[in-house]
């Protein structure tokens, strides 16, 4: 008996991919430059299919990557050529929805704004928003702990996960609540980045829709004054339900893609959306406008309607693949710095592009100082991949130095793993290394993700008595 | 299969909701995304297996990837370019060639799609054995509509009032033999318009069909350039979505040919709704007190970006309301010949269609092309429903400006 054999007696024929054309169609999620052809997809059901999964990856000490919609930004679900791709996009049901108690339950497959889209008729919402929303999975934003523009506010996706029922990588189906006593496991679980297991029922919160929502476009001659009207409304005491920049090269993208009609000429424009009671949202406008002028705005614009306020996000949501329209290749980077060192890490991007003659977009939720800069490049240039990979690193560097993070919220995945080091200590890791441990001592939950890879052929230290699976 | 194009793609994933079929099977390899990794691997030298022609033939070419994607990857062009290496690559079985053989010498060609008319309701009858036969033609028999009177359309048709305008009438081929209703009522509101309406006889397939399969469609193209161009109109206003997207396409389809090219892009090519926004209304327009569900033809409103004029149009008429179908993006399945040669996964999207628009709960379901009446009729026969009626944009202007009241 082989691993295929028994996955094949486990899914009809139509569930199991093992022609290899067909599997190079999974080497990649959303992040291009790290790819692996799994040994053998699958495409399961249910939980238990999962669970049975998952057993037979332990009987033949096989590991086993999770794959929701593969839109991912740091490689979480690069498989492995040696693994199993457990690729949820079929567990897509909604199992239940109950307003009094202001929680839906749902399959991991199930994409985010889909849980929107079944109750916004009566007036609720699940507030995380990547930009991605259309179609990433709630799956794969419970494992990145996944953000978006509007967690400045709500928060992430941690903050409105109220149970899960997940695989254990010994294929033990559990769940956990927020509920429950003693150590706090879903908070654990949330943002591993598929380290801990699968999670295979989610229980989310909704949340009621605003009573009013505006949003305004402030446009400003250049990213500073943007960067300190920013700092000025959260000092005002007001906190926005988002904040987001762009500065004119992510404007530029944006424009050439969806044609948003953002102001001309603007070097950098803020988008400012206030949400709550409709007289707060209104005095609150009123300030928010009033900073924006004396730090320097010279247009804003209110949307008016549902409409314009969707081609405001419009713009600003499709920026990252819409930068695909002025450059061949690029990388989308994530770090976070302290709101206050705003414009000093900006005007340092701003010299690495000088240095390095690489064009750097930026684009982020400037409320919680999440950067994400676009590092664009032309693949067929020698060289200018590499370069673009330095500045990248760099950008993250700048990030640390300032007391910030290397992701805010795409996740380590394979892409930032050796950046772990100069942020962590090694006692630091140590310890991660053993919480993992103790959920998947196998070591076949997602390798090779999250921990820089000279630890991975590592052991953890002082808990090395023995069983030979554990390969960390 | 161009490099170039393919490169565009930054595998972001944003078209994967829109794809019929991968919502469908929620497979990489049935999504945009995964189609145009398989075009690069084909690039790179791995063959085109069996496995992979079937995900190039399963896609529906419905475009709404096209709408969809924030990088603008002209996924339309990739898959045009992929089918005829398909066709050239892949040996399909005997028996898939002979029934693709028939219909392709069948379509096209409006004088044979009515000689079999007669005979559709015999069709209806044969059905289950035709299906057992090949699910082509099982397929055929279920969607053919039921027999409708055609009368010769003039050659001409004089505008009333101020003349405002001067225009050739494209009459297709589905659309001439089986909805010959939609083609007088086009005309008639062109010439209520103010438009003298020039319909050439003897005019063929405008070369859809063929195109959006891999076939060679430049002689079906030629042909109807130079019968317009006979007919002294530089403007041709067609009312089957897919034709008018293929015929837009026309300049793209004689590139090689310095001469055809530059007559190609001479000719303009609008869509019926287009056309009617662009020229503005002076006709009345009379009350119709219903309720209509709008349908979005994907070769309208993804491959010619045609949405707000129907809309406009429709919400012009007093005492009409307008619904939105959920969903509206996702295809109907019906897709040329998808709805023939890919029978399972067309019945399951048409199914799919006719329930949500029965949620709207209109009483007339509008839908500007002849394979989408079809389908998603076809579609509401076969869950049992009561069926909705289903029009054209055309019949309806048309039931307003003549102030008849009601549709039909």
């Amino acid at each position: 008996m082989t691993v295929f054999d028994r996955l094949e007696a486990i899914f009809p024929p139509d569930r199991v991919i093992t022609d290899p054309v067909r599997l190079r169609t999974y080497e990649c999620d959303g992040l291009t430059y790290h790819r692996a052809t799994p040994m053998v997809v699958v495409l399961p059901e249910t939980a238990e299919e999962v669970a049975a999964t998952v057993r037979v990856c332990a009987e033949f000490g096989v590991p086993f990557v999770a794959r929701g919609s593969g839109t991912g930004l740091s490689g979480g679900a690069l498989p492995r050529s040696d693994g199993v791709l457990i690729v949820t996009s079929r567990m897509r049901r909604i199992l239940s929805v109950d307003l009094d108690r202001r929680q839906a339950v749902v399959e991991p497959g199930v994409t985010n704004l889909a849980i929107t889209e079944a109750v916004r008729d009566r007036g609720y919402y699940y507030a995380p928003d990547p930009s991605s929303q259309q179609i990433c999975s709630i799956g794969g934003n419970v494992a990145e702990n996944s953000g978006g523009a509007h967690c400045l506010k709500y928060g992430f996706t941690v903050n409105h996960v109220q149970a899960l029922e997940i695989v254990t990588p010994d294929g033990d189906v559990i769940e956990i609540s927020e509920d429950d006593f003693g150590y706090d496991l879903l908070g654990a679980f949330v943002g591993s980045e598929g380290t801990l297991g699968i999670a295979t029922k989610i229980t989310v919160r909704l949340m009621r829709a605003p009573e009013a929502v505006t949003t305004l476009l402030a446009a400003f001659e250049g990213i500073e004054a943007g960067g300190q009207a920013v700092t000025s409304i959260i000092a005002a005491g007001i906190v926005p339900a988002a904040i987001e920049m762009m500065d004119a090269l992510a404007i530029e993208a944006a424009e050439a893609a969806v044609a948003c009609g953002y102001p001309a000429d603007a070097g950098a424009v803020l988008i400012v959306e206030l949400d709550g009671p409709a007289s707060e949202v209104e005095a609150q406008l009123a300030e928010v406008i009033a900073i924006c002028v004396a730090t320097g705005s010279f247009e804003q614009r209110v949307a008016a309607s549902a409409d314009e306020r969707a081609k405001i996000w419009k713009g600003r949501k499709s920026a990252f693949a819409a930068v695909g329209r002025i450059s061949p290749a690029y990388i989308v980077q994530d770090g976070v710095v302290p709101r206050t060192c705003l414009g000093e890490v900006l005007a340092g991007i701003d010299a690495l592009q000088e240095e390095f003659g690489i064009r750097v977009a930026n684009v982020f939720h400037a409320g919680d100082g999440n950067l994400h800069p676009l590092v664009l490049f032309d693949d067929a240039a020698p060289g200018e991949g590499e370069r673009a990979e330095v500045v990248s690193g760099r950008i993250l560097d700048l990030c640390i130095t300032h007391g910030g993070s290397i992701t805010g919220e795409h996740g380590v995945g394979v892409d930032k793993a050796r950046y772990m080091p100069r942020m962590f200590t090694d006692a630091d890791l140590d310890t991660m290394q053993r919480v993992r441990c103790a959920f998947d001592p196998g070591g076949r939950s997602n390798p090779g993700k999250v921990f820089p890879t000279p630890r991975l052929c590592g052991e953890v230290p002082r808990v090395r008595k023995g069983s030979p699976g554990e390969i960390f | 299969m161009d490099p170039e194009l393919i490169k565009d793609c930054v595998h972001c994933g944003f078209c994967l909701p829109t794809c019929p079929t991968y919502v469908l099977w929620g497979e990489e390899m049935d999504s945009p995304r995964g189609r145009i990794h398989l075009m690069a691997q084909h690039n790179e030298g791995v063959a085109m297996s069996p496995e992979m022609a079937g995900h190039f033939d399963a896609c529906l070419g419905c475009m709404a990837c096209v709408t969809a994607c924030p990088s603008g990857v002209q996924y339309d062009r990739l898959i045009e370019h992929t089918r005829p290496v398909v066709e050239r690559e892949h040996t399909r079985a005997p028996r898939d060639r002979a029934v693709r053989a028939l219909v392709f010498a069948l379509f096209p060609y409006p004088r044979r799609l009515r000689l079999i008319k007669p005979f559709t309701r015999l069709n209806r009858r044969l059905q289950p054995f035709l299906e057992r036969v090949h699910p082509t033609l099982g397929a055929l028999a279920e969607l053919t509509p039921p027999r409708s009177r055609t009368r010769p359309l003039p050659a001409l048709v004089r505008a009333r009032g101020r003349r405002r305008a001067r225009v050739g009438l494209l009459t297709g081929c589905v659309q001439g033999a089986f909805f010959p209703d939609v083609n007088r009522a086009t005309a008639r509101v062109l010439a209520l318009e103010g438009c003298d309406v020039v319909i050439p006889r003897g005019q063929g397939c405008c070369g859809a069909l063929s195109l959006h399969s891999g076939y060679d469609a430049r002689a079906f193209a030629k042909k109807t350039i130079a019968t317009f161009e006979k007919a002294g109109v530089d403007t041709v206003v067609v009312n089957a979505a897919g034709c008018g997207s293929s015929m837009k396409d026309y300049a793209d389809v004689l590139a090689d040919d310095p001469d055809w090219h530059e007559r190609a892009l001479r000719l303009k090519v609008r869509d019926l709704a287009e056309y009617l926004v662009e020229l503005g209304p002076v006709a009345d327009r009379h009350p119709l007190p219903m309720t209509v569900a709008y349908h979005d033809a994907c070769h309208l409103a993804h491959a010619q970006g045609v949405r707000a004029q129907p809309r406009e149009l429709l919400g012009q008429i007093p005492d009409l309301k307008v619904r939105e179908i959920p969903e509206s993006a996702i295809c109907c399945g019906s897709a040329g010949t998808y709805n023939l040669f890919q029978p399972e996964p067309a019945r399951e999207l048409g199914e799919r269609k006719a329930a949500r628009v029965e949620e709207t709960g209109a009483d007339l379901l509008v839908s500007a092309n002849p394979g989408c009446t079809m389908q998603i009729t076809t579609a509401m026969r076969r869950l049992g429903r009561p069926p909705i009626p289903v029009a054209h944009t055309a019949q309806v202007l048309d039931a307003s400006l003549r102030g008849l009241g009601t549709v039909r």
